[in-house]
């Protein structure tokens, strides 16, 4: 590479840059149309003459968007929350620990990873109307940690697996117990690993679109994604578009910040472990 | 796991495996009670005749749900259209996503705004990026069909609403697809291509002869993944065309059967015969790649 001659420097910095318009392109259109006028969403121009925030002031006057928004940030943060912390106690358990029943838990795991989410709808649909859980937010953080757990665990027991564990049996040696060494000393080591797990799981729980069109029926628990379906124009003449667009960028910007502000994070989180098999 | 006689292990030894079991219990638990529970009930619910508009008729009907789906040239329709999205997506995502990691690989300047950007089509939520590429795609609205100048609309028809459901599937997963390819790339040792550079291989020839063979266990894990993650597509297809124009795929005919159908039963044998088809293409993957699959290093 530090060998490459400058023609073939020019060649890759043209394909650098068309794999940069290509990903942005489809982003950079949902802008542009969130900030059309009415009569602009009728010309077929990439970008808008006139710039108008009507779309984002109307979205945000409807309940059914604030609500929906409120859902999809307390949903994902509670996902985020519940299944980070489960997932490191078990890829402690994994990376550290000696016990039977290991291989299994991994592979099972792993099953779900995988594992066709449609086929669960069905049946959850039918056990949460049966238990209460059904258009409630508890309805849908149970489904997300089922999901994100498996990705969770497996990336966190591979970071485990890098830190400096005789610092654990030093703290041990010093009298502290298996939990202590855990929580005191190796969990502040294990924060970067954590927090690339949480990032990948609030992106998880944040997209989801097939549970919490199932899930629910009111605005008590519809996420944003599903409550998208359910935008209608100010009359019935008129194309919820604009709006649509306008909910959209609002709920890209976290997931833009996040990228922006993550990126060696993110791609060491979905990488780990992936190649060292 | 070796098993060992419990009066021999050490104190310490059964105070590990009770944290151990402790520690991996909630997980546990959470992840059973909301896959292993509702696929055995599914099971059971496709065994009976449950629709939910008369809860009263509702009775045990053995396999016929089953009967009744796969005598159905919808459930087939959905079938082709779900193994045909699937080949061809994966198949130009495995294409992209190795020059996408090429060039991430070796740009120099810019590398990473390359690779910030990848991630917005991983990131974005995938129905805001289904409605990009609709309105994209509405005539009078859209800027491709403004730039192509299409007349009709093509979401109104079945091969280019397919066209377009595989484009949109090709866009938002490529990225994951390029990453996990940059990471089996970095594996590939510098020193090896500099040699057979020295020796006169050609550019095609490094990348066949040595890149691609160190690479097989990267490509199969991506590869892996996002045949067992497209076959489960269904917020494109339900944002695109809601699966008019014959577009359904199998995860859009399981949610029609509850949701438009409100047929619990046959819903449920939907669920369970696609449930059989994932199991399937995972265990012959599992058996025709095994010391590559995710997993087999997790036991190291």
């Amino acid at each position: 590479m530090r060998h490459a001659n400058p023609r073939e420097r020019i060649g890759w910095g043209i394909a650098g840059a068309a794999v940069i318009v290509l990903a942005l392109l489809p982003v950079a259109w949902i802008l542009s149309l969130s900030f059309k006028t009415e009569a602009a969403l009728k010309q077929s121009t990439l970008w808008p003459t006139e710039v108008t925030l009507d779309n984002y002031r109307g979205i945000f006057q409807t309940s059914l968007f604030t609500r929906a928004l409120l859902n999809s940030i307390g949903i994902a943060v509670l996902s985020t929350l519940v299944a980070v912390l489960l997932a490191s106690m078990a890829a402690y358990a994994i990376a550290r620990l000696d016990f039977p029943g290991k291989a299994l838990l991994v592979g099972a795991s792993l099953t779900i990873a995988i594992f066709p989410q449609i086929s669960l709808i069905s049946p959850i649909f039918n056990i949460w109307r049966a238990v209460h859980l059904y258009d409630t937010w508890p309805g849908l953080i149970l489904p997300y940690l089922t999901f994100s757990l498996p990705l969770a665990i497996y990336t966190l027991s591979a970071f485990f697996r890098e830190i400096p564990w005789e610092l654990e049996q030093a703290a041990q040696i010093d009298g502290a117990t298996p939990f202590q060494a855990f929580w005191k000393v190796i969990a502040p080591l294990a924060a970067p690993g954590v927090f690339t797990t949480a990032i990948l799981v609030f992106i998880f729980a944040w997209n989801d679109f097939l549970f919490s069109i199932s899930l629910t029926s009111t605005d008590s628990a519809r996420t944003v994604p599903a409550a998208l379906a359910f935008f209608t124009g100010a009359s019935q003449f008129q194309q919820p578009t604009g709006s649509i667009a306008a909910a959209a960028m609002v709920v890209t910007v976290p997931i833009i910040l996040m990228v922006l502000v993550f990126q060696r994070r993110i791609v060491a989180g979905l990488t780990a472990g992936a190649v060292k098999g | 796991m070796s098993v060992r006689p419990a009066a021999r292990l050490t104190e310490r030894a059964r105070g590990e495996r009770r944290l151990a079991l402790l520690l991996c219990a909630p997980a546990v638990v959470v992840m059973a009670a909301v896959t292993a529970y509702p696929i055995l009930y599914a099971f059971w619910l496709s065994l009976q005749r449950y629709d939910l508009r008369f809860p009263r008729r509702s009775a045990f009907v053995g396999l016929e749900n089953y009967v009744t789906v796969v005598a159905s040239s919808r459930w087939w329709e959905a079938v082709t259209n779900t193994v045909l999205i699937t080949v061809v997506s994966v198949t130009i995502e495995l294409v992209l996503g190795m020059a996408v990691a090429l060039v991430m690989h070796r740009t120099i300047v810019g590398r990473g705004a390359v690779r910030t950007t990848v991630l917005v089509p991983y990131g974005i939520v995938t129905v805001v990026a289904a409605f990009s590429w609709r309105f994209a795609w509405t005539p009078a609205t859209g800027y491709l069909v403004g730039w192509l100048h299409i007349g009709t609309d093509p979401l109104t028809a079945h091969g280019s609403s397919l066209a377009i459901i595989i484009l949109a599937e090709v866009w938002k997963t490529t990225p994951f697809m390029s990453l996990l390819l940059l990471a089996g790339l970095a594996l590939v040792p510098e020193e090896l291509m500099e040699a057979a550079k020295v020796d006169g291989a050609t550019a095609w020839q490094r990348f066949t002869r040595i890149t691609l063979p160190l690479m097989r266990p990267a490509i199969l894990v991506a590869v892996l993944f996002r045949v067992m993650d497209a076959f489960r597509i269904f917020d494109n297809i339900f944002v695109l065309t809601g699966g008019a124009n014959k577009t359904q795929s199998v995860s859009i005919l399981g949610y029609d059967q509850l949701f438009v159908g409100l047929n619990l039963g046959l819903g449920s044998a939907v669920s369970v015969l696609i449930f059989a088809i994932i199991a399937l293409i995972g265990f012959i993957f599992i058996k025709g790649f095994g010391t590559a699959a995710p997993g087999a290093g997790a036991r190291r």
